[in-house]
């Protein structure tokens, strides 16, 4: 030893190790490698998890909390540990506190209508944000149509933040229900969500956290974050379509009625009276998505092998990177601009609508979406009609981001 | 020439930057706004008819380079026709960018329409090439309601 100091360093993000778990990434379109910057909308799928559907369905099919051959315990206790896992991943406190669901959109609907339906009423308010997606929207405005309570608006800043004293007074004695984005999927802003949820705590109101865009990219902990409700779907967490889960305090899951209703969510029915079951089980009629639950916990094993915190780290570095090169590109503004941004990389071109880019930039083998993103609002915000939108996961590179400049340069030539 | 310069062809790019009869038509006998929710394009399309023959027609909105170039060139082919001459046009223009019914279309009869061939390559960019002619279509048709693509 010379006395000099030893740095430990974090071991590198080996991308190009994790790329070949994703068979859908090693492929050409239009005869040129696939650049698939599109994971907001969906992410591809690890070998892991399409193995695990292909045993589920070959070797190991059976329904749930029925049957009392062999088969069906089996899929009854990887539905059951797939449970555990994801209260684990998010940090619930009890699994009984995890509901399978479709997707995001259903998880929102089924506290819009359970919890809604039941403790909202005339006059009351709810509290949404300008940059929520329709999913997060429409179900509130369903439920104030139902009830006669008000959906208001929080607005956001010209680089896509919230304006947090804005936001607090919003907040009033008619205030019921907060409900508002983890992170933004038109714009990749990162909400200060704990901070929110000490406002509304403060004043004994709850909020539900959307929680899709969030999940693939930094750790949860909704113990931490004290969230009433926290939705994510399994799809653009490298899991199957589907699934999705809905995260809520037994406090409130006991106290809300049934949202669907049918077998499974029963404990005792006659002609005359039915005696619903516990949580979770309430809240889940009918036959569940078993090969998709049991696929969304494959994915969580592989995302835990890999590490959130290092996901982020990676993804961090990547959206620094594209940031720069976008904002290199004359004639291109980045719609999205906060501080605290994750892995979205939304812009326009002076010289061409975000459809024309997204049709020139997929003959590149560029895979973006362009269009309002199921926010309309909030394009309305930023008074653009569409935006096209790159969205990175942690098995993107740098020399993709190129790629994308690259194919941005084409649009430019075709435009000029 | 590859697909994409096939579907961005100069006259097109031109019509997009340069949309031709884009102005409000005052005292327009028929109005009628387009809309693809999509992706947001928006056009109005004005028309004045004498009898069943289009006198004038203008129009105005925002959208992909496809969809603006299309609204503009049909509003210069139109002119001086025919309700029934339109309808027959939007066919043929149908046929061309969407290969149905074999793909037969007369060329001569869409004439400089046939730039938009190449829509027909990006079945997702049919709706943009035809939103101004649904537009014009509803129009002339004289409901007057808002049509949309969806």
């Amino acid at each position: 030893m010379r006395g000099e100091t030893v740095v430990k360093k974090e071991p590198a993000f080996d991308v190009q190790k994790y790329r070949r778990d994703f068979p859908a990434l090693n492929q050409a379109v239009y005869g040129k490698p696939l650049v698939y910057l599109d994971n907001a909308a969906t992410t591809q799928k690890p070998q892991c998890v399409i193995d695990t559907l292909d045993r589920y369905y070959s070797r190991e099919n059976a329904n749930i909390h029925r049957g009392i051959h062999y088969l069906s315990q089996q899929a009854t206790d990887a539905y059951d540990e797939a449970r555990e896992k994801v209260a684990r991943f998010i940090n619930a406190k009890e699994s009984r506190e995890i509901i399978f669901v479709r997707g995001t959109t259903e998880a929102i609907n089924l506290v819009s209508q359970s919890y809604g339906r039941t403790f909202l009423k005339e006059g009351d308010e709810v509290l949404i944000t300008t940059m929520e997606h329709h999913s997060n929207i429409v179900p509130w405005q369903i439920l104030c149509q139902q009830t006669g309570a008000k959906l208001r608006v929080a607005p956001i800043n010209d680089a896509g933040e919230l304006i947090l004293p804005e936001f607090e007074k919003f907040l009033n004695s008619k205030t019921k229900f907060v409900s508002l984005v983890h992170v933004s999927n038109a714009l990749g802003t990162v909400n200060p969500v704990k901070k929110i949820i000490q406002m509304a705590h403060e004043r004994k109101i709850p909020v539900l956290v959307d929680g899709a865009q969030s999940v693939p990219h930094i750790p949860v902990d909704v113990r931490d974050l004290d969230c009433d409700f926290y939705a994510f779907s399994g799809h653009k967490l490298f899991g199957p379509t589907g699934i999705g889960v809905l995260y809520g305090k037994s406090e409130f899951l006991e106290k809300m009625p049934p949202y669907e209703s049918g077998g499974d969510m029963i404990s005792a029915v006659t002609f005359e009276k039915t005696l619903y079951n516990k949580i979770p089980y309430k809240f889940e009629a009918g036959t569940p998505h078993i090969a998709g639950v049991i696929g969304l916990s494959s994915a969580i094993d592989y995302l835990n092998q890999l590490g959130l915190q290092h996901i982020a780290g990676y993804e961090h570095e990547l959206l620094e990177y594209g940031t720069k090169a976008l904002q290199a590109i004359p004639g291109l503004r980045l719609i999205g601009t906060a501080k605290e941004k994750a892995s979205i990389l939304s812009f326009v071109l002076d010289y061409a609508h975000a459809h024309d880019i997204g049709t020139i930039l997929d003959q590149e083998g560029v895979a973006i979406r362009a269009g309002h993103h199921c926010a309309m609002p909030l394009m309305d915000r930023f008074g653009v009609p569409a935006t096209a939108r790159a969205s990175l996961a942690f098995y993107n590179t740098r020399e993709e981001i190129d790629a994308l400049v690259h194919a941005i340069q084409r649009v430019y030539e075709v435009f000029k | 020439m590859s697909e994409i310069n096939e579907l961005y062809q100069d006259l097109i790019l031109d019509h997009s930057k340069k949309p031709r009869n884009y102005h409000v038509l005052e005292g327009a006998s028929r109005k009628v706004e387009g809309y693809n929710p999509l992706c947001g394009d928006r056009y109005t399309i004005y028309v004045n008819l004498d009898g069943n023959v289009i006198k004038d027609i203008g129009f105005q909105g925002s959208g992909c380079a496809i969809s603006k170039s299309s609204a503009s060139m049909m509003t210069a082919s139109v002119k001086g026709k025919t309700t029934s001459e339109v309808n027959e046009l939007f066919g043929h223009f149908h046929v061309m960018v969407t290969r149905e019914e074999a793909g037969k279309y007369d060329r001569e009869k869409l004439g400089k329409l046939t730039v938009f061939h190449g829509v027909s390559e990006f079945p997702v960019r049919v709706k943009c090439a035809t939103l101004a002619w649904h537009t014009l279509k509803a129009a002339l048709e004289g409901d007057g309601k808002t049509v949309t693509t969806e």
